[in-house]
């Protein structure tokens, strides 16, 4: 049957819609954020079963050189785990509209995170193998390299947030901590894909 | 039915976007804009992509290589697969009516992430250019759309890379769709509407995206690494350098076989949309419909190896693949039998819509049924990478998916222009449709059957009458695009005025004018509860104000 109600006015107070274009939606850009990054895990899920894949199947070529050493990446892993640590510090300063010491925790993590690139780069000269030299030692560069990339891009955004709340009216504040809270949750990420890549990579 | 008239407010005049024909060449970020953007930019790729199966065809009338040369063959026939595929079908499907569609569906004025969207619009044109522009550099790609090593690293690098530089591009713009999609249907409902009250499309969309999200990135990956390979010269695909091209397969597939439902779910969808209207029956077995869905996702995404059952895969692999193959043919069963159920006592207006969406139901369900026999170990070694597997698939995508592009764009072009298509023009276009397609692919069950090989240029002259049968089909299919593209441009200036619901619809799309205004509703959006709240008694329903064009006059 068809019956047409008067406005639901219980509804009325819920609809973001109402005032429309002048009023202001409500924020799904985290919903997204996190929706990429399912993309972008799936993205190393597929590098990793191919790892995986290729350790269980494809023996390597008489002659051919694949070691890895333990200190650096563990040093690496730390770096991460720390870093987002104090990230989350940085984040929990802004909420008190501590910009400065905000901006002190931000700068802290960033540094952790080129520490990171650093290290992943001395790492890089020094093992005894090439990118294209085995099977394995390509897809170890493949991953190492997608994941170092991202931290590059997570270290940017760290530089950029810190330049935006420089100022307690500007734009990252208290009230408007989505670039910050977005960086986080990237940065996060990439730290938790560390973690399982260093598992996969070197431990197992 | 309940429908909520909308509210008394003033109608704000925004202009968001610019005037004119000119913003569908924009950076606008109107929902129906982005839609009509990527449904004619699609149309514009399925037109070339025909064309090149027009040279494929025109080739096969001989057993011998003799209307192009063989690296010629080998170029149309990848970029043929590739346009189709990524430019044509699975932007339109998802693209073009998601866009336009779900903002509606959900009582949205537009898209989650409106700029987003037209970003992921606007990455199709230029990979669609480059891709095909490759040809003409140094001749495009040769290792078929599925670009399998080691023929991707041997055959020519330039094209090759070019190829899957414009797949990743359109992979990253089918992404961002997702992302779009899934939060729209999610996050921006209007208050007050379930999800279990959306319109089928809905579902079938939020089931495309979540494959989207999940299986497109380890496509991305595959080819980043397929790409190194090229250019690095490192070996993982390459066997000599001791690398795995099963390795690639699997990774392949995981995208691609989910990608097939990324082509077919939102046809599904669609036909459930189209099918209540013109019977004016409510859709059969909504949350059966919904729970097959949801179940085609999951099965989707544990089937990949069923393409690869002579690659050298173990036993207990064939064994799982098998079954779990075997088991999308029980949700797909249910979703048929449920539009036969709606069909069935229906007052059926056996229009031009209502004809695709049956030649649909029909094909479909015969490229089902081949796809449940190619599940079969012991057969599929037999016809794999015959012509019985390009007829079964032709059945899927063009049978299944573009049977329903032209449904939707008879069922929503009033909408969409406020102007009808012609009905008799529309009828000679679905007759040869029909009749061309099965002509042409009907036949090649039987040349895959007797083991003609596909992707060759060339092939045994005992199955010249057959294959010259085929070609005659595609003919009528080319033939039947004239009287479509006749229809939709004249119809366009000198078609009859359409009114706001002309099919007496009560999805929210119709309940506001034709073309709708650039916020959608004047007013507050319309909460419809039972989008097919179609055949309840006479005496209880009003079919005039359940159109719903009171509703939004009422509102300004």
């Amino acid at each position: 049957m068809t019956s047409l109600t008067p406005p639901n006015a219980q509804f009325d107070h819920l609809d973001d819609h109402v005032a429309d274009h002048g009023a202001e939606h409500p924020d799904h850009r985290m919903f997204g954020l996190a929706t990429f990054l399912v993309a972008d895990a799936m993205t190393f899920a597929g590098f990793f079963a191919a790892y995986l894949t290729f350790r269980a199947v494809n023996p390597l070529m008489p002659g051919a050189i694949y070691e890895l050493e333990l200190p650096l990446p563990t040093l690496n892993t730390i770096l991460l785990l720390v870093s987002s640590a104090t990230f989350h510090r940085a984040g929990v300063n802004l909420r008190r509209q501590n910009n400065e010491r905000c901006r002190l925790w931000l700068m802290l993590t960033a540094f952790l995170g080129l520490g990171f690139l650093a290290s992943q780069m001395v790492e890089y000269f020094t093992l005894p193998f090439g990118l294209t030299d085995n099977l394995y030692a390509s897809t170890f560069y493949a991953l190492t390299g997608f994941h170092g990339l991202h931290v590059t891009l997570g270290t940017l955004m760290i530089l950029i947030v810190w330049w935006q709340c420089r100022s307690p009216s500007g734009r990252v504040t208290a009230s408007n901590h989505f670039p910050l809270e977005a960086a986080e949750l990237y940065w996060h990420f990439v730290d938790g894909i560390w973690v399982i890549l260093f598992v996969i990579l070197y431990l197992i | 039915m309940t429908i909520t008239a909308p509210q008394k407010t003033a109608p704000t005049s925004p202009s968001l976007q610019p005037e004119g024909w000119l913003r569908y060449l924009s950076f606008s970020v109107d929902h129906k804009v982005i839609g009509i953007q990527y449904l004619v930019c699609g149309f514009a790729f399925y037109l070339i992509g025909g064309a090149m199966a027009g040279a494929i065809r025109t080739e096969l009338l001989s057993p011998v290589s003799d209307f192009m040369a063989r690296d010629v063959y080998n170029q149309i026939l990848t970029l043929h697969g590739t346009v189709m595929i990524f430019l044509w079908i699975v932007p339109v499907v998802n693209g073009a009516f998601g866009n336009y569609l779900i903002p509606f569906y959900v009582g949205a004025r537009d898209m989650a992430y409106p700029r987003l969207n037209a970003v992921a619009f606007w990455l199709i044109p230029p990979a669609g250019l480059m891709l095909i522009s490759s040809y003409f550099i140094t001749g495009a790609a040769q290792s078929g759309w599925t670009a399998y090593p080691p023929l991707s690293i041997t055959t020519p690098a330039t094209g090759q890379i070019i190829w899957i530089l414009s797949v990743l591009l359109l992979g990253g713009s089918s992404i961002f769709g997702g992302i779009n999609f899934i939060a729209t249907i999610l996050k921006l409902r209007r208050p007050g509407l379930k999800l279990m009250q959306l319109p089928m499309y809905c579902w079938a969309m939020l089931g495309t995206s979540i494959l989207v999200v999940l299986s497109t990135p380890v496509l991305a990956g595959t080819l980043i690494m397929l790409s190194f390979d090229i250019v690095a010269h490192t070996g993982f695909f390459n066997p000599g350098m001791g690398g795995n091209v099963v390795v690639y397969q699997h990774l392949f597939w995981f995208y691609s076989h989910p990608a097939v439902y990324i082509m077919v779910l939102p046809a599904f969808g669609l036909v459930s949309e189209i099918l209540p209207v013109h019977c004016r029956k409510p859709l059969f077995g909504y949350t059966t419909m919904v729970y097959s869905i949801m179940a085609i996702v999951g099965l989707g995404l544990v089937v990949w190896a069923h393409h690869m059952f002579t690659s050298g895969t173990p036993p207990w692999m064939r064994l799982f693949f098998t079954i779990a193959t075997a088991f999308i043919a029980v949700p797909t069963g249910i979703k048929f039998f449920n539009w036969l159920a709606t069909l069935w006592g229906g007052r059926i207006s056996l229009n031009s819509a209502v004809l695709f969406s049956c030649g649909f139901i029909v094909n479909f369900v015969l490229g089902g049924i081949t796809g449940v026999a190619l599940a079969q170990v012991p057969f599929d070694v037999h016809v794999h990478d015959t012509y019985f597997v390009v007829a079964h698939f032709h059945y899927i995508v063009y049978g299944g998916s573009v049977f329903v592009i032209f449904a939707s764009i008879y069922h929503w072009y009033p909408k969409i222009t406020g102007r009808m298509l012609d009905e008799h023009l529309g009828r000679l276009h679905f007759l040869l449709t029909f009749v061309g397609f099965n002509l042409c692919f009907a036949p090649q069950h039987w040349l895959g059957l007797n083991g003609m090989p596909r992707r060759g240029a060339e092939y045994d002259p005992q199955f010249q009458l057959v294959n010259q049968i085929s070609s005659a089909g595609a003919l009528l299919m080319a033939i039947s695009t004239l009287p479509f593209l006749w229809n939709v441009i004249a119809s366009a200036f000198y078609g009859a005025i359409a009114g706001d619901n002309p099919w007496r619809a009560l999805t929210p799309e119709w309940l506001t004018s034709s073309p709708p205004p650039v916020e959608n509703w004047k007013g507050e959006p319309p909460l419809v509860t039972h989008p097919y709240g179609y055949g309840t008694p006479a005496n209880e329903i009003d079919l005039n104000s359940a159109s719903g064009s009171d509703l939004w006059r009422g509102g300004q």
